[in-house]
């Protein structure tokens, strides 16, 4: 079964699996939306999805999991800006639904095997153990969002594009006359469409309340505020309502019950541990040496696991609560060990040592 | 490995064409014929063919040639009674009920109407017309019979209600898409002030259907134009599909019972087997309530119906659960919403039409391909 989005890479996935010879059933997900025809999952989506299965020989179906999608990701979304964090719905999506509903799915159907279209490759070490790797195209590898594939999962999934470039996929779409082959990336959070800037807030606005929130300096002197404190995210530079002329200052602290953000210098933001939580893939815990990566594109850098807090070799750019942090092995760098969610690595000001909850 | 011969069983979506069907629109898609608005010998063919059809249709629906609106299918048609109605009586609300098809249920949403309730069976709330209609409603759909369950409404006992709640002032549609393949709806439909029905659903073409408006019921036309059918729905005639549905709706007509639910011992045997193989497997719509004689709506107990699908259509076996959407995407339908029927349970659902091409034959086989598909899920996912 082949997970087809209507976008090119997921296209050439499904030909390369049928060039492989597999007995290949593509499938397009309906996570999204009602009647509009914007966004993911659009009509214009599942028609691309299914004018390419046409063009492949191959069956197409869509499958619902609007109901799924709406429980797993878009509502824990809402929750984590609604107490400040900054989730990443793409790994929730792909924890829930993509490698485990679908997943399940595709077994009870009997297929053998799921393939996406990620860049991202599955490598099977000496010891018989798959692990996920980084694509061969560091510009658009997915490693960083599938770092809670288990052992099982990846035993019976195939991400073929990961061994090429983007520029070799679109070439092979464009060969083969895919019409997909030119076909734009998707944008970051599928299920917000709109005006890039606005969008975000437009969404988070018709859903949850936005409210007003001070910014203080790590003195505790307000020096700015801003509107809604929940589209604040640390590390954030600009929308503060800072007063120009001094150094450049960076949001520490988001503290929703308080209604603060605290701001710093750029030295401030820079922290020695990340507390972490709702560690992945539960099969393999991961201890010790590791290199980190905080964000999709951002670089790893090394520290060590200890009990739940990543120790950074040197301090680094505090992780904004609710990000993923995703393990490499610091012996084959391109493999993934497995990933955590960022805490509140760092006590608010003001609040004492107090443990934060989930 | 040769595949199996398919099994369709989804007529209520659409079904084969009838053989005179096809053979009444050839002339029509070949050489000259004129348009029946014209003037000329050759248009004045084409006016008598559409004639001919308009009388025919107007015999097997019991009403007067001139009665008959013909659109492009049964989603104009109801639009057509819902938006042309409202429209000459503004102000007043539209009522449905809340099982009615998209085609009607949309319009009444978006005039901002009423939705009535239903009961477990999915028939309309007759008390609930008696006592809670608005006294001023201008118009109230009620559906023959429903195009996901099946089941039949009573229209006499509907209309009595109506009237005598709105004291005579409410008309009266019912979209008979679904009936029409199954009942003579001409008793049932006598007080009744407008229908749909659509050709598809009979063994005629796609993209044909008719409105009958009684006389005395005034209705806006949705598209202006050269003003045919009497200025009610402008547009050159689709001679070729009308003709073809006149012909279609003639060899249906003999061989069609008059009460609602008869002539269902087909549909009741694959029921019989598919129950005989499997435990957990519930009829939806409650034994005692009237339904159309091909519809056998199942729910499955621990089953998801996008997955037992896929099984059957792999099988050879086409089903549906619901009306897809645009997508083609399954969704749990509003009318087992409305029914009361629970959403776990609805999640299993399935619908298998049978229409007037289907054999015992394909019936044997399609029920051991149910057993078979749903043993498999359940072996494949124990907890359900």
């Amino acid at each position: 079964m082949v997970a087809m989005s209507g976008g090119v890479d997921s296209s050439v996935t499904a030909a390369l699996c049928v060039d492989a010879g597999h007995e290949v059933v593509g499938v397009t997900l309906k996570l999204w939306g009602g009647h509009a025809d914007r966004g993911c999952c659009s009509v214009a989506d599942v028609d691309d999805a299914r004018r390419v299965a046409d063009q492949l020989g191959i069956d197409h179906h869509v499958f619902n999991y609007a109901a799924e999608f709406e429980r797993h990701v878009v509502q824990p979304y809402l929750d984590a800006h609604r107490e400040a964090r900054t989730p990443n719905p793409c790994i929730e999506c792909n924890r829930h639904i993509k490698f485990s509903l679908l997943h399940e799915r595709a077994i009870a159907l009997g297929f053998d095997a799921v393939a996406t279209g990620h860049h991202a490759r599955i490598v099977r070490r000496g010891d018989g153990v798959r692990r996920v790797a980084r694509g061969v195209d560091p510009a658009k590898d997915q490693s960083y969002v599938l770092y809670m594939l288990d052992e099982v999962v990846l035993a019976t999934t195939l991400l073929p594009v990961g061994a090429m470039t983007k520029h070799d996929v679109r070439r092979i779409a464009a060969e083969r006359g895919l019409r997909t082959a030119a076909k734009a990336d998707s944008q970051d959070v599928c299920f917000i469409a709109g005006r890039p800037g606005t969008a975000r807030e437009v969404f988070l606005g018709e859903r949850i309340a936005l409210r007003p929130a001070a910014v203080l300096d790590a003195a505790g002197r307000e020096v700015g505020a801003v509107d809604a404190l929940e589209l604040v995210t640390v590390g954030q530079r600009k929308g503060l309502g800072l007063a120009g002329g001094a150094d450049p200052r960076y949001v520490l602290d988001v503290d929703p019950r308080r209604a603060v953000i605290t701001v710093g210098e750029r030295d401030a933001l820079a922290a020695p541990t990340v507390v972490l939580e709702q560690w992945a893939p539960s099969t393999r815990p991961v201890q010790g040496g590791v290199l980190a990566q905080c964000s999709a594109h951002g670089d790893a850098h090394p520290g060590r696991l200890v009990g739940t807090t990543l120790y950074w070799d040197r301090p680094q750019r505090r992780v904004a609560p609710g990000q993923s942090v995703v393990f490499y092995d610091p012996a084959a760098p391109d493999e993934v060990l497995g990933g955590a969610i960022a805490g509140r690595a760092v006590p608010s000001p003001g609040e004492g040592a107090q443990p934060t909850g989930s | 490995m040769s595949a199996p011969a398919p099994i369709y069983l989804d007529h209520a979506a659409t079904t084969p064409m009838r053989a005179v069907a096809r053979r009444a629109m050839l002339p029509w898609l070949s050489g000259v014929h004129g348009n029946p608005s014209g003037a000329h010998h050759q248009a004045r063919a084409a006016r008598r063919a559409l004639d001919d059809a308009r009388d025919q249709l107007a015999a097997l629906l019991g009403c007067g040639p001139g009665d008959l609106v013909f659109t492009a299918g049964g989603t104009e048609a109801d639009n057509l009674a819902v938006s042309g109605v409202a429209a000459v009586r503004a102000g007043r609300p539209v009522v449905c009920s809340a099982v009615e098809h998209h085609a009607v249920l949309e319009p009444v949403l978006h005039l901002g109407g009423v939705v009535a309730p239903v009961e477990r069976s999915g028939q309309v709330d007759v008390a609930w017309l008696e006592r809670e209609l608005p006294a001023d409603a201008a118009l109230v759909s009620v559906m023959a019979a429903n195009n996901e369950v099946g089941v039949c409404n009573d229209l006499p006992a509907v209309v009595e209600a109506v009237q005598r709640r709105t004291a005579g002032r409410a008309v009266v549609h019912t979209d008979a898409v679904a009936a029409f393949p199954w009942i003579d709806v001409r008793e049932q439909v006598a007080d009744v002030g407008l229908l749909s029905i659509s050709a598809h659903k009979f063994g005629g073409p796609q993209g044909v259907g008719l409105l009958m408006v009684r006389p005395g019921i005034e209705l806006r036309a949705l598209l202006l134009g050269g003003g045919q059918e009497r200025g009610r729905r402008s547009g050159t005639q689709n001679v070729a599909g009308i003709v073809a549905m006149a012909a279609a709706a003639q060899e249906l007509a003999e061989h069609r019972p008059v009460a609602p639910g008869a002539g269902a011992a087909q549909r009741d045997r694959f029921v019989r087997m598919v129950r005989d193989g499997l435990d957990g497997v519930h009829e939806t719509v409650p034994s005692g309530a009237p339904r159309v004689a091909g519809t056998a709506h199942l729910c499955f107990e621990g089953v998801v119906s996008e997955e037992l699908l896929f099984l059957l259509d792999r099988a050879g076996v086409c089903a549906s659960a619901a009306s897809s959407c645009a997508s083609g995407a399954i969704q749990l339908s509003h009318v087992l919403a409305a029914m009361g029927v629970s959403p776990a349970l609805g999640a299993g659902a399935v619908r298998f039409t049978l229409g007037w091409t289907t054999t015992d034959e394909e019936l044997d086989r399609a029920a051991d391909a149910v057993v078979a598909a749903v043993h498999r899920l359940r072996r494949a996912r124990p907890c359900g």
